[in-house]
């Protein structure tokens, strides 16, 4: 029993590859069986792997999901952002530069607009429950952009850890729920063509959230959807501790 | 070669994501802005350069389609390694501030793809496989 748990630690990303497999053909066939395909296979299989997320951090109290379970540690390389952004990279090998193009102008604003309307639909909220103070605001509210530029804007304008904390868990929520709410709101909201993923990738921002939702949704999404959303971050990092809790704190003291 | 296409691919990845660290660094935030981005635009127009002038045999785009394949399953293990206890029990606010973020910003995604004129949509797909097949 131990030398098999030592060879699966060990030879830990075959063993992810192996895992993620199981989970792909498995989805596929309960897509096919239970869903008639309706809900298609790559939506079942990332919903399958929240699951086994929540499982894995559930169970070892970690951050990094399954993979802090030590057997599925490989789950993080094959999952991490290296190969990650590899893969997404590779998906615009045959994209046709000029719809880029085309879309260009929904792209650029869909990203500032993204990171502003997140940004102050969080401070909102903060305020709703009662932190007021231009630095909380700006805080939850780049949590509310992404997970990355709550902690960044909190780091740079001192806010609390505790602030810092519910920033980061705002990020998540919304990366989770990307994740697994677009494929069923794909169709109401014509998430059908490069140029509204484009809209979408730069509106919505979170990396992970996107790759995922576009990959239950229609694969040949995803170069449309990163190529903006891969912006987001960044500027999400420059705008909000500076042009934004600037902004809020001209309007609220 | 296969691993033509796979150095490629890598090749690209780098000098994009270098070039996103660079923009970050000259605007002054700790992080990558657009590498990703970068380096999409560099594959297409160095792929296309490469096969116009018979560089790229189509052995060796499999070494890039390889890799296109296995996005969903890489994309399954991303999402195997989230930390979404945090996200469940971040408490009401933080739901509810994801959320709302979350929804707003999906509403105005029609809006914003109207600009310019509508685009057309990509023809139905009928499952991955089939996709695979006709890359």
């Amino acid at each position: 029993m131990n030398t098999l748990k030592d060879l699966l630690v060990d030879d830990g990303l075959v063993f992810a590859f192996f895992v993620v497999g199981v989970v792909m053909v498995a989805s596929h066939a309960t897509s096919k069986a239970v869903t008639r395909g309706r809900l298609q296979g790559s939506a079942i299989a990332i919903i399958v792997g929240l699951v086994l997320a929540y499982v894995g951090g559930h169970v070892t109290g970690g951050e990094k999901g399954i993979s802090d379970i030590a057997i599925f540690g490989g789950m993080a390389l094959l999952g991490g952002s290296m190969l990650r952004d590899l893969a997404i990279v590779s998906t615009a090998y045959g994209v046709d530069l000029r719809e880029i193009r085309r879309g260009g102008a929904t792209g650029i604003l869909s990203i500032l607009l993204g990171v502003f309307v997140s940004a102050i639909v969080g401070a909102a909220i903060a305020a709703m429950f009662g932190y007021t103070d231009a630095v909380s605001m700006a805080t939850v509210g780049g949590g509310a952009a992404t997970y990355i530029v709550g902690p960044v804007t909190g780091t740079a304008l001192g806010a609390s850890s505790e602030v810092v904390a519910l920033s980061v868990a705002a990020g998540l929520v919304k990366s989770v729920l990307v994740m697994i709410g677009t494929p069923f709101i794909a169709r109401f909201i014509g998430l059908d063509n490069y140029k509204s993923a484009m809209a979408y990738g730069g509106l919505m921002g979170t990396t992970s959230g996107v790759a995922g939702g576009l990959a239950a949704t229609d694969k040949r999404l995803v170069p449309y959807g990163a190529m903006t959303a891969t912006f987001y971050t960044g500027m999400g990092c420059l705008l909000v501790p500076s042009v934004f809790y600037f902004a809020l704190r001209g309007l609220f003291g | 070669m296969v691993v033509i296409g796979v150095a490629l691919l890598a090749g690209c990845y780098l000098v994009g994501m270098l070039i996103g660290d660079l923009l970050g660094l000259a605007l002054g935030v700790e992080a990558n802005v657009g590498g990703v981005g970068f380096a999409m635009v560099l594959l297409v127009v160095v792929a296309d350069q490469l096969r116009r002038r018979g560089h790229l045999e189509p052995v060796s785009e499999q070494g890039i389609l390889f890799w296109s394949a296995m996005y969903i399953p890489i994309v399954v293990a991303m999402a195997a390694t989230q930390n979404v206890v945090s996200a469940v029990s971040g408490g009401p606010m933080a739901i509810i501030a994801g959320v709302a973020a979350v929804a707003v910003c999906l509403a105005l995604v029609p809006v914003l793809a109207r600009i310019g004129g509508r685009a057309e949509a990509l023809p139905p797909l009928r499952d991955d496989e089939a996709m695979e097949a006709v890359r």
